[in-house]
This record gives C-alpha cells, sequence and structure tokens, in this order.
C-alpha cells in the first residue's frame, strides 16, 4: 500500500525533539531533585533514629512512628484539627458572600477589590499579625474601648487562646478560599440561575439547590488551600496563642530546630502528608481541578 | 453575572459586609501605621505623634539588611520560576509526551502540601549535601514552591489561546525561535506576569520555608520580625513596615489607574 | 489551464496511532488551477492540506511541491501558505503588522514592506484598516486580513482550510466569488479545503471528493455532479436516490437492472457482468412521472407530500418497499396529487451505475478513467 516510506532522518528528529526538550527538561530536573528526592529522603528518615550529637543514624525502625501514639501528641493532632476544621468554616461563611459581591461587581471594581484583597499579603504576615496583638491585648484596643465605655471593668483576656489562634488563621488565609470561589461563579452560567426562578424557585431555595451545588468545588478547592496550611502555620499559634495552643506544626518545627530530632520530625510530618493525600483526593474524586487549586 | 436585579437594600448589605471584610483585613495594618508615628515605644497606647522611629529604622543596618535580602531572594527566585515556569506550560502544553502526567503530579505537591513539610524536606536535603545554608538555599527553596504557581497561571493563559496562531507564523517563514519570541511569548505576557506578580508576593510573604532553609547570616525581613517577636517589636519596624505598605499601595493604585484610564480609552 | 503539476501527493499515508486517517493518497494538483478538497469532517481533507504545508508529517509516501519532495522541509521552508480556517491572526498586532510578518521574516527592507502591505491590503479592499486590532474587525474583515497575510509572500501555492466557515451565509456568497476573482488575479494555485458542497461546486475547477481517508474522485465540477463515481459521491454532492439491483446487461449498451421494486433501465459502460450487485444513482431532477408504465420500467410509487421551492416542486414519493425517494419537476407542470400512484422512470443516460460491494477498488479505476477527460491526472 504505502509506496515509499517518508525519510525522516536522525538530524531531524532531533531538531523535532529539541523545542520540547529545552522547555521540560528543566522543570523535570528541578521539581524531582527538590521535591521528589526531598520527599523520599523525608521517608527515609522517618524510619531512622538519632545519636547522642543528633545525628541521624541509618537503621530502621518504626519507633518514630510508635511515639506518634503518646497521648499528649493526640491531644495536639485533635487541637490542630479542631482550628483547622474551624478556621476553614469561618473562612467559607465570610469568603463566600465575599466572592459572590466581587463576582457580581462590575469588570473594573472587580480588579479593585481584588487588587486589595492581596495587596496586604506585601506587608509580611508576621507584622499584620502583631498588629492584631496591638488590637486584642489586654491593653489594646477593643479592651480600651470597651473599658472606656464601662462595659467591662476587667480586661478580656482575647489573645493566647483558640479564639485568637483560629482568627489569626482566618486573616492569613482567607483570600485563599475567596480566589477558587470568586473563580467558579465568575463561570457559572447566569441562565442556569434564571431557569431555577423561572422555575419557581425562591431566592433561599435557588441558592440550596442550584447555586451552592454549581459552586461547591470552588468551596471544597478553598477549603484545601486554607484546612492544610492551618495545620502547619505554627507561626500563627506561635503569635496569637502563646504557648497555649500547639499545632502540629509547631511539633514538627521544634523538631528540626530545637529538639534536633529530625527522624521524629520526618514521621510527624509523614502525617501531614497522608491528611494532604486523603483531603486531594478526595477532592479530585468529586470532580475537582488540581490546576484550580493553584491558579489564582 | 451581572449586578442587574440586586435591590437597593442587596447592595447596602453587599456594600457593608464588603467593607467589614476590608476592615478585618486592613485593621492590623492601620495599627502598624498608626504605632510607626507613636513617640511611646510600647505598642500599646498612642501618646503622641513623632517621626523619630524613621530615623531610627534608617540607622538600623540589620532591619534594612533584612529587607535587602528579603528583595534580593524575591527577586531571584521569581527570575528563576518564571522561566523554568513559563518554559514548562508551554512544553507541557504544546507537546504530548511521556512522564507529562508524573511532572504534572510534582508540580501539584508543592501547592498543596503543607508548607513546613516542605521546609524539612528541603532542608534535610540540603544538610545531606552539605549545601551551606544562606541566600542561595533559600533562593532555590523559593524558586521550588513558585515554579507551580507560575506553570498553572501561564498555562490558565494558555488554555484561551488558538495553537493556529504559531502555525501560521511558522507557514509565513518564522522559524522556531522566531515564533517563540514574537508571537508566543508575546500572547502570554500576561498570564507571566501574573505569575511572576504571585511567585514574589510568596516569596516576600513566606516565613515557614525561609524558616527551615536560611542561614545565620542571610535573615530575611519575615525572619527579622518572628525573631524580634519574643522581646517585642520596636516601631522602627512598623515604620519600615508603613514604607513598603505605602510603596505598595502606591504601585497598586498607579497601575489600576491606568488600566481604568486605559480601558475607558478604548 | 496550464497543465504542470505543482504539488503531488503519492502514496501518502497518515495514522495517528491506530487511527489511519489519509489512506493511499495520490493527487496531482496542476499549477494556476482552484482544487476542492471536498468531504464531511473527518474525511482526512485538513489532514492532506496540512501535511502539504507542513505541519503534519505523512506516515509514508511523498509530498512533491514544485517537483521536490518537502519531507525534510519546515513549515517555515516551504513556499506554500496556508489560510487558517480560525484566521489566526496575531491578536498583539495591527492589520499592518499582521500582513507584513512575513515579510520581515525574509528580512525584506521597510520601503518595500510598506508598498507591497498597501497593495495587498488594496488588493482585499482594507485600505485605511493598517492600523486596527484584530479585536476591532468583523469576521469578514479579519478574512481578508488572513488571505493578503498569506499571499503577501507571493506563494506558488496557497491553502485554504474552510475559510469562510465561521462567517455568515450572506458573507459567505459574497467571499466565494471575491475569492475566485482573486484566485484569477493572481493565477496562483488554491487548494481549497472544505465540506460544503455548494462552495466546491461554485468555486472550484476541480474538486477532489474525500471519504474516510480515500479519495473517491476527482474531477471537474460538472462531471463530478453527472457522474459520481462512488455512492458516496452521489449521496454527498446534490441529492440523489440510489438503487440497489442486480445487472442485467442488455444489446445495445443499455442494462437492466432488477431492484427490489422492479425492473428499471440505465445506460451501462462497460464491465458490468450479468446477477452483479449494482446501484444506481438518480438525481432528483432526472426522475420523471409517467402517466403509464414505460417500457423497461417497472418502477411505481406513492405521492407523500408535494412541496413547492420556487421554481420547481419536489415530491417526496414512497416506493413499494418503503423505500423513499425524491423527484422535483418545474413548477407549473402537472403533477400527481398526494396520495395517488403513479409510474416512474428516467432517461437511461441519466442513471449512474456504480458497483456495489467494490467501492474501493472502484474509485481507483474511476480516477484512472478520467485521465481521459483530465490528462494531467494521469501521472
Amino acid at each position: 500500500m504505502a509506496s515509499r516510506s517518508a525519510p525522516t532522518s536522525l538530524r531531524k528528529r532531533i531538531r523535532r525533539k529539541t523545542p520540547l526538550l529545552t522547555m521540560v527538561s528543566p522543570v523535570t530536573v528541578w521539581m524531582v531533585i527538590l521535591i521528589a528526592v526531598p520527599l523520599a529522603y523525608v521517608l527515609l528518615i522517618s524510619f531512622c533514629s538519632t545519636d547522642e550529637s543528633h545525628h541521624i543514624v541509618f537503621a530502621f525502625s518504626v519507633q518514630n512512628y510508635v511515639k506518634l501514639f503518646d497521648p499528649t501528641l493526640l491531644s495536639i493532632y485533635g487541637n490542630s484539627l479542631l482550628i483547622a476544621g474551624l478556621s476553614c468554616l469561618i473562612s467559607i461563611l465570610v469568603g463566600y458572600p465575599f466572592a459572590t459581591i466581587m463576582a457580581n461587581s462590575s469588570p473594573f471594581k472587580r480588579t479593585l477589590m481584588m487588587a486589595f484583597l492581596m495587596l496586604p499579603f506585601w506587608t509580611n504576615s508576621l507584622i499584620r499579625l502583631y498588629g492584631w496583638r496591638s488590637i486584642l491585648g489586654s491593653n489594646g484596643f477593643i479592651n480600651s474601648v470597651l473599658q472606656e465605655l464601662g462595659l467591662i471593668t476587667q480586661p478580656l483576656e482575647l489573645l493566647y487562646n483558640h479564639f485568637a489562634v483560629v482568627l489569626g488563621m482566618v486573616y492569613v488565609l482567607l483570600p485563599f478560599m475567596v480566589l477558587p470561589i470568586y473563580t467558579v461563579i465568575l463561570k457559572l452560567d447566569h441562565s442556569l440561575l434564571e431557569a431555577a426562578s423561572d422555575l419557581g424557585a425562591r431566592p433561599a431555595r435557588r441558592f440550596f439547590k442550584v447555586t451552592l451545588p454549581l459552586t461547591s468545588s470552588g468551596i471544597f478547592a478553598g477549603s484545601i488551600m486554607v484546612f492544610i496550611p492551618a495545620l502547619g502555620y505554627f507561626f500563627v499559634s506561635n503569635l496569637m496563642g502563646g504557648g497555649t495552643t500547639q499545632l502540629i506544626g509547631n511539633v514538627i518545627a521544634r523538631q528540626f530546630k530545637e529538639a534536633f530530632n529530625w527522624p521524629f520530625g520526618a514521621a510527624l510530618s509523614i502525617i501531614l502528608i497522608l491528611i494532604t493525600l486523603i483531603l486531594v483526593r478526595a477532592y479530585t474524586k468529586t470532580g475537582g481541578k488540581m490546576d484550580d487549586l493553584g491558579a489564582m | 453575572m451581572a449586578t442587574q436585579g440586586q435591590t437597593p437594600g442587596a447592595r447596602v448589605r453587599n456594600t457593608v459586609f464588603s467593607a467589614l471584610v476590608y476592615a478585618f483585613l486592613y485593621a492590623p495594618i492601620a495599627v502598624i501605621v498608626l504605632f510607626s508615628f507613636n513617640t511611646s515605644r510600647r505598642n500599646i497606647v498612642f501618646e503622641g505623634f513623632t517621626l523619630d522611629w524613621y530615623g531610627v529604622m534608617a540607622g538600623n543596618t540589620q532591619l534594612i539588611d533584612s529587607l535587602v535580602n528579603t528583595l534580593i531572594v524575591a527577586s531571584c527566585s521569581t527570575l528563576l520560576s518564571v522561566i523554568i515556569g513559563s518554559l514548562a506550560a508551554i512544553g507541557m502544553y504544546r507537546y504530548r509526551f511521556r512522564g507529562r502526567s508524573a511532572i504534572d503530579a510534582l508540580l501539584y505537591i508543592p501547592v498543596v502540601i503543607p508548607e513546613v513539610v516542605l521546609g524539612i524536606a528541603l532542608l534535610s536535603v540540603f544538610s545531606f549535601v552539605n549545601m551551606p545554608l544562606g541566600l542561595l538555599s533559600m533562593i532555590i527553596a523559593h524558586a521550588t514552591f513558585s515554579i507551580p504557581f507560575v506553570v498553572f497561571t501561564v498555562r490558565a493563559r494558555l488554555s484561551g489561546f488558538d495553537s493556529s496562531t504559531e502555525e501560521a507564523a511558522m507557514d509565513l517563514g518564522a522559524n522556531r525561535l522566531q515564533v517563540f519570541r514574537r508571537i508566543t511569548v508575546p500572547l502570554i505576557a500576561p498570564g507571566i506576569g501574573a505569575g511572576a506578580m504571585l511567585a514574589f508576593t510568596l516569596s516576600i510573604d513566606d516565613i515557614i520555608i525561609s524558616f527551615f532553609t536560611t542561614g545565620a547570616t542571610s535573615m530575611t525581613f519575615p525572619l527579622k520580625v518572628m525573631e524580634m517577636v519574643r522581646s517585642g517589636v520596636s516601631p522602627d519596624v512598623y515604620a519600615l513596615s508603613t514604607i513598603i505598605i505605602l510603596v505598595t499601595f502606591a504601585v497598586v493604585v498607579t497601575t489600576q489607574a491606568v488600566r481604568y484610564r486605559r480601558e475607558k480609552g478604548q | 489551464m496550464s497543465s504542470q503539476a505543482i504539488v503531488e501527493l503519492k502514496g501518502v499515508n497518515k495514522s495517528y496511532g491506530e487511527n489511519h486517517v489519509v489512506k493511499d493518497l495520490n493527487l496531482t494538483i496542476n499549477e494556476g488551477e482552484f482544487l476542492s478538497v471536498l468531504g464531511p469532517s473527518g474525511c482526512g481533507k485538513t489532514t492532506t492540506l496540512r501535511m502539504i504545508a507542513g505541519f503534519e508529517q505523512q506516515t509514508s509516501g511523498t509530498i512533491l511541491v514544485e517537483g521536490e519532495p518537502v519531507e525534510d522541509k519546515e513549515p517555515f521552508e516551504r513556499n506554500v501558505n496556508t489560510v487558517f480556517q480560525s484566521y489566526a491572526l496575531f491578536p498583539h498586532m495591527t492589520v499592518y503588522e499582521n500582513v507584513a510578518f512575513g515579510l520581515k521574516m525574509k528580512r525584506v527592507a521597510r520601503n518595500a514592506i510598506k508598498e507591497r502591505v498597501q497593495e495587498a491590503l488594496t488588493l482585499v479592499q482594507l485600505e485605511g484598516f493598517e492600523k486596527r486590532l484584530p479585536l476591532q474587525l468583523s469576521g469578514g474583515q479579519k478574512q481578508r486580513v488572513a488571505i493578503a497575510r498569506a499571499i503577501i509572500n507571493q506563494p506558488r501555492v496557497l491553502l485554504l482550510d474552510e475559510p469562510l466557515g465561521a462567517l455568515d451565509l450572506k458573507l459567505r456568497k459574497q467571499m466565494q466569488l471575491e475569492l475566485k476573482r482573486l484566485q484569477k488575479r493572481l493565477g496562483i494555485t488554491f487548494v481549497y479545503v472544505t465540506h460544503d458542497q455548494e462552495e466546491a461546486l461554485t468555486m472550484s475547477d476541480r474538486i477532489a471528493v474525500m471519504h474516510e481517508g480515500i479519495l473517491d474522485q476527482l474531477d471537474t465540477p460538472n462531471r463530478i455532479y453527472d457522474f459520481p463515481a462512488t455512492r458516496f459521491v452521489a449521496d454527498f454532492i446534490g441529492e440523489s436516490n440510489i438503487f440497489d439491483g442486480l445487472a442485467e446487461p442488455q444489446e445495445g449498451g443499455t442494462i437492466s437492472v432488477v431492484t427490489e421494486t422492479g425492473r428499471v433501465l440505465c445506460r451501462g459502460t462497460s464491465g458490468f457482468t450479468a446477477g452483479e450487485q449494482v446501484q444506481l444513482s438518480v438525481r432528483p431532477e432526472k426522475l420523471r412521472f409517467a402517466p403509464e408504465p414505460k417500457e423497461g420500467f417497472e418502477l411505481q410509487g406513492t405521492v407523500r407530500e408535494n412541496i413547492f421551492v420556487g421554481t420547481f416542486i419536489k415530491s417526496i414519493l414512497l416506493l413499494s418497499n418503503g423505500q423513499e425517494v425524491a423527484l422535483t419537476s418545474l413548477s407549473g407542470q402537472p403533477i400527481p396529487e398526494v396520495d395517488a400512484c403513479c409510474y416512474l422512470f428516467w432517461e437511461p443516460e441519466d442513471a449512474v451505475i456504480l458497483h456495489a460491494h467494490s467501492q474501493e477498488v472502484w474509485s481507483t479505476i474511476a480516477n484512472v478513467d478520467l485521465s481521459d477527460f483530465t490528462p494531467e491526472a494521469s501521472a
């Protein structure tokens, strides 16, 4: 059938492959060396132990994983999950209406609102959280006002508790909830809502039966972007919680920077990786797109 | 979705709600700006107006150095991640090849994994290969978590892109490099710009990754603040933050104004 | 028409994995002609065009442009230019920059570029649009820019991939005429891919009909219409009534065909054996009502509908085996009422007889046979 096969010279094949190689090899090399290898290494050392001078001893043991079930640690996991969950919930309650308002605005107002949502990030999170201490502290703005008004005699303890940590988390992570929801609402086909109204759905019913299911992928994406970091943001609990609230992240950081028990810190990190894997798996199983997590 | 059909009541409610959200976001920033002019060293009560802290700040070489370090790390890691990320996005968009989904999976990891995990993983490997911790290690670490964000933003831009424009250029006699330079890059420039912006923002605000990958002599601004938290942050830090706020504010306002004028002009 | 071959495809195949989209294609395109490649979507016509342009590499076979094989040439090294279906204008460049792009790539002097861009824009009637961006143009204007941009390098062959597909009907008709005029004026060979049979019939010197990767027929529009080489061509180009039956060659060059609904007649070419399964294709305008049975015809039908379509009336008839046929007659002629039973016939030379089970073979034979009418196709 074929009269003569097309001559594809080696030179030509190389020439055709060159653009692909130049474009894709840098990222491949980079991500393998700096993501795949390090994570594999973490997994490896999580099965190791340390000697007296804190050096890693490469001898297989599961002792770090046994230690993970220490009762104090278990209560820290519980605390950590509770704080992450609360932060996530509050972010949804605030972020969803805000994203809706933003998506419903004129294009110019939209970009303006977006710019002012991201603007605070250019000032360091730590400083901004520190600003909250001046507001919430026992001599801070809120207590002063309340005392001036005679509503309280003793200053309220607003800092150094779970409430303050959750507030700090919401403060730092709120935009990561708003953005994915906003993107989904923008793409929402308006005629579906009109069809729902047309078919007699009242606003509340329409919201719960049509809008919310259609935008749930955004909520899910936002929840992942809030919940997972909230497990690890040890600086928020340091600043807002003082020593009262310990997150998994605090324990990990301490193993690496103070206790110098890296293998145990690695084992703790494996827990976080597992939680991440489970959540991301659930997200993609329900039709979530991975790109939506990163494209902002 | 359009604004039509909103009742005046709903509009008021929406405005009040947005205002409250922004108040929440900007309240501590207002505190910072206010206390940078405070005569008292303790950031608790406003006692009187002064510009002294701006002078103190200018003389605080450690603080200024930390800011310079932050900017160096942010610029270098942004540049690196933009180059690597944009090339990757184009390559992965244009070609189907084996291992493509594996690269994709690697790219998703830094986006979803807790920063503390990435931080300790990088620290472990850096120390395993005896890499000195400092600006370079931080630049590499920051580029690592920025690359995926650049890839995704550029990719989002590319998905609305008609690949036959590239073919058309080639058809008209442009070789691959010319097509890349004259067609591909200009067309995805907004995506690259957005990716760069994101990378830079993530880098200057980063605390956790820097916390693990920094060295003794390469303190960044966030780490400097972290160090000061225990003993109390002095108002000269507030002064520096105020300057940063003003500069970024000015940049955003001007770009938005230019944009607005251009949109109106068309 | 000059008979010099400018593009030749010899035994060209293209597969994407298991998917064989172009099958053993032999096609010679002559210098200066307007050749349409016509077929439904997925027939391999666009792939064929893209192989000539160099965007796709054939799996096997040879493509010659101006007598030279082009396998090793990149798209930017080939002396052919393309007008894309989506126009593919560079959105970040003005009309002027778009049109000038090809010249810039050839490093033509600035003054010469200016002159030639002006010339090209005049040719497509877009003077004064130089500074506009593609976003600010209508579909028809974009189309013109795409054409100006493609002809600026004075290619020997212009490849057009359904260039009018996105335009509305009225504009499309107007652009058809303009394109045809432009082609005559420039003397460039046009290879025009379309799925619109009417477009192909109006504009082309020759039409190549493709179907599932196979070239079914290559001929002038007239002959494609009157003498479709395959059942597919008969069906795809215009409307056809197809009858299945067994051939019974008669004395004097006619063939009687026994169909399910009775005997009919057609003029036979040689090559049909007694008892062979054949198909007859009869255009609705060739089908006639008869008050009484005609000699050689036993075809009967019941009128289902008479539809008035301007200058003619279209009747839908039901045959005894349930098959529907269409018949058109000029308005004003007497036609049977709805539900009336009537006899049908045609002039034997108006029916085209086709071998039923060997379409692929037949298409090859047809292509060879047709060299009598188009001598240049005998390459």
